[in-house]
């Protein structure tokens, strides 16, 4: 009897052991820490549907004169109105030419007529449904990806999108940001939400510190290339580490903007004090006491310590070394001391051929050195790198050297008018034009020629944009994508050097 | 939008991995402000021997005899057979707007990139993604057979084969819930609209600086 109880406690007391590991397992998992994209997520939500599918709430919409006009013109064939104009920023950059002369006529002056037309359709459209417009000479206008969180329009804790690719530039503030379509900027004038499905979560971490001369571009190339640019498909991107907390706004929203061409529509930083010193006093951000309320819960913005991620990417700064690309790709990229690769290299058949492709494209044979390509045309600019801090590196390149007499044409084109405004009251203006760089009115420019601003067949261009795709800067042009730092020592040498030997 | 239930189509070959937006149709035709008129642009660097202009008649321009939509067997294909990450680059619907216009219905790909297989929903293309030895083995019959047609029938979400096989896929069913019955995306939204204007109350609420208007 005295065994059977024994026996019988036991029983109740294994049972009980059981139970509180059950619980708190359950537990654990219920608590499991949200990551930044969980939360970002959630805060949004407006519904979910039984398909897994979510209406997902806007807060901010950037509107451009390319993909916007067949998103207008089926809200006008449905007799739809904007759900909340305020919502709504606008402004012209792809096809605005940056040439003073051309520029300073406005609207009306730009020699291309499809240009014109688009970029008179933008201001038609705001004007029409009311909505808010940084003008093609407004000094407010420039790139979207500029000007959203220059103006703090852009702000952490929002969900942001465009009718363009590089809009997760906006997850460096710590935003839920990424490129839409056409019909999703319809949709989401019409009803200030998007149907989406949640991505999984990537942690790409970078640790550590980075050498001098290397920059927050040669991060993301070398991450694009670590990963591939299918790498990041699916995926929402956290970009964490010592190396990222260290690095400015400036320098994350270069990452952010190339988290597309790692495959991924989404990538965000955690808030920290560098965010909050950025975005405090911003025309578009809140204040006094509206701000203290915003940044308290801005602060909330960075994944838990137990946040679980579905991958994680690890890298050490100081192994980054300044990239250059090499293909047409961007993940077909090489640090400085690299050797083009051989077609033989690869034992995969579509990266073989990838390769071979390439190659012919680019006009370089394998085993040449990164540092013996010679270049025709330099481009400083883009939504990736066209910042003040972008334009102050590459001044300090060329300060009192002459570009090099085999490059026709090194561009600089700064973000925004008031990035313009900015370095030309530091004289950046001036070291670039004494080197021999033409100063530009802010626009896309040459990152997709759309204006006049473009590559000829066969020309090499040192660029500080985000895409090296065959065509991309013109018929047959072969664009390297570099930090602003190496295009502007590749505009004076006239090859790609290591911009570490300069400074 | 238009509905699509069963396609008995063409299918004709784009048989080259990472098909970017770029290539489906270069930049210079983005300029329009029109959503219809891009098929003849689809695939312009790859199809015409000179360089494609917005304006310039297509009829008049160079084909390249190499490109296989160029070849007689290909004329009026429905169906794009093609690679791993197909779509990638830039956001651009006129990709998918240039696709349907040239009058494809169906991609069929080992994987695409995402944003451009959300812009096929939108535009009434089915993007079907299928095993890539299974895509293999269609380039392979597709080859060997001047004419090769498959039958998609997405209520029944299949790929039948000339050959009688038939291969499942999958699809979201909210995507095909609105391809099959032609619906478009806001309408379908704008059904929750209460939901949208509950949720934006709660907003003002917790986050008022997002509502705060601005003086241009
Ligand atoms: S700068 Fe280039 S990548 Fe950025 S928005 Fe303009 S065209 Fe797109």
């Amino acid at each position: 009897m005295k065994n059977m109880n024994l026996c019988y406690l036991m029983w109740l007391r294994n049972i009980a052991a059981l139970k509180i590991t059950l619980l708190v397992r359950m537990a654990e998992r219920d608590m499991a820490g949200q990551t930044l994209y969980d939360k970002l997520w959630a805060a949004h939500l407006v519904k979910e549907r039984d398909d897994g599918t979510a209406l997902l709430y806007i807060d901010r919409h950037l509107v451009h004169e390319v993909t916007s006009p067949q998103a207008f013109e089926g809200l006008r064939l449905a007799g739809r109105s904007p759900w909340r104009v305020t919502a709504n920023l606008a402004t012209p950059d792809h096809n605005v030419p940056t040439e003073a002369v051309e520029r300073s006529g406005g609207v009306e002056a730009i020699a291309d007529e499809v240009s014109r037309i688009q970029v008179r359709t933008l201001d038609e459209n705001c004007n029409e449904f009311g909505i808010t417009e940084f003008s093609i000479n407004d000094v407010r206008q420039g790139i979207v990806h500029v000007v959203g969180p220059e103006q703090g329009a852009t702000l952490p804790g929002m969900t942001v999108v465009c009718g363009d690719s590089h809009t997760a530039t906006h997850g460096a503030l710590g935003a839920l940001a990424h490129g839409i379509g056409t019909s999703e900027v319809e949709h989401v004038l019409a009803t200030q939400c998007l149907i989406q499905k949640k991505s999984k979560n990537m942690l790409v971490r970078v640790d550590g510190e980075l050498g001098p001369g290397v920059t927050a571009k040669d991060v993301v190339l070398a991450i694009i290339g670590k990963i591939g640019t299918a790498g990041g498909t699916g995926y929402a991107i956290e970009f964490g580490g010592d190396v990222i907390r260290k690095l400015s706004m400036e320098g994350r929203m270069t990452i952010c903007n190339m988290a597309i061409e790692g495959g991924a529509r989404v990538g965000m930083v955690a808030v920290d004090d560098i965010t909050l010193d950025y975005v405090n006093g911003r025309p578009f951000a809140p204040s006094a006491a509206e701000w203290d309320e915003a940044v308290k819960y801005w602060r909330t913005l960075h994944s838990d310590s137990d946040a679980v991620f579905d991958a994680t990417v690890v890298l050490n700064g100081a192994d980054i070394l300044p990239q250059v690309t090499w293909g047409t790709s961007p993940e077909m990229v090489l640090p400085i001391n690299g050797i083009v690769p051989s077609p033989t290299d690869y034992t995969d058949p579509a990266k073989r051929s990838g390769c071979e492709r390439a190659l012919e494209y680019m006009g370089l044979s394998a085993g040449q050195a990164i540092t013996d390509i010679k270049l025709d045309r330099v481009f400083i600019g883009s939504c990736t790198n066209s910042r003040i801090e972008d334009l102050r590196e590459a001044a300090a390149v060329v300060r009192g050297k002459k570009v090099a007499a085999n490059v026709k044409e090194a561009l600089v084109v700064p973000g925004s008018g008031l990035v313009k405004k900015q370095a030309e009251a530091e004289g950046l203006d001036k070291i670039f034009i004494e080197a021999g760089l033409l100063w530009r009115e802010p626009g896309c420019s040459m990152c997709l020629a759309m204006n006049a601003d473009k590559l000829g067949a066969g020309e090499h261009c040192a660029s500080t944009s985000n895409r090296n795709f065959e065509g991309r800067q013109g018929f047959g042009g072969r664009t390297h994508l570099v930090s602003p730092a190496m295009a502007a020592a590749a505009a004076i040498a006239g090859h790609f050097v290591d911009v570490r030997d300069w400074i | 939008m238009k509905a699509f239930t069963v396609l008995d189509g063409i299918v004709a070959p784009m048989d080259r991995a990472n098909v970017d937006t770029d290539m489906i149709i270069p930049k210079q035709f983005l300029k329009s402000i029109k959503r219809s008129g891009f098929g003849p642009n689809l695939f312009d660097e790859l199809r015409y021997l000179d360089e494609g202009q917005p304006g310039k008649d297509c009829s008049k321009r160079p084909l390249n005899k190499d490109f296989p939509l160029n070849f007689p067997r290909y004329q009026g294909a429905e169906i794009l057979l093609a690679r791993e990450n197909f779509g990638c680059g830039s956001s651009r619907e006129h990709a998918p707007w240039a696709l349907e216009d040239y009058g494809f219905s169906c991609v069929i790909a080992p994987s695409f990139a995402d944003i451009f297989f959300n812009n096929c929903f939108k535009n009434g293309i089915l993007p079907i993604i299928l095993p890539a030895a299974k895509v293999a083995e269609l380039f392979t019959a597709m080859y060997a057979d001047e004419g090769y047609k498959l039958k998609i029938d997405l209520p029944a979400q299949t790929v039948i084969t000339p050959a009688g096989e038939s291969i499942p896929f999958e699809v979201d069913e909210f995507r095909k819930h609105c391809l099959v019955n032609g619906l478009d995306d806001i309408g379908l939204t704008l059904q929750d609209a209460d939901d949208i204007r509950a949720y934006e109350s709660k907003l003002m609420t917790k986050s008022p600086w997002l509502f705060r208007e601005h003086i241009a």
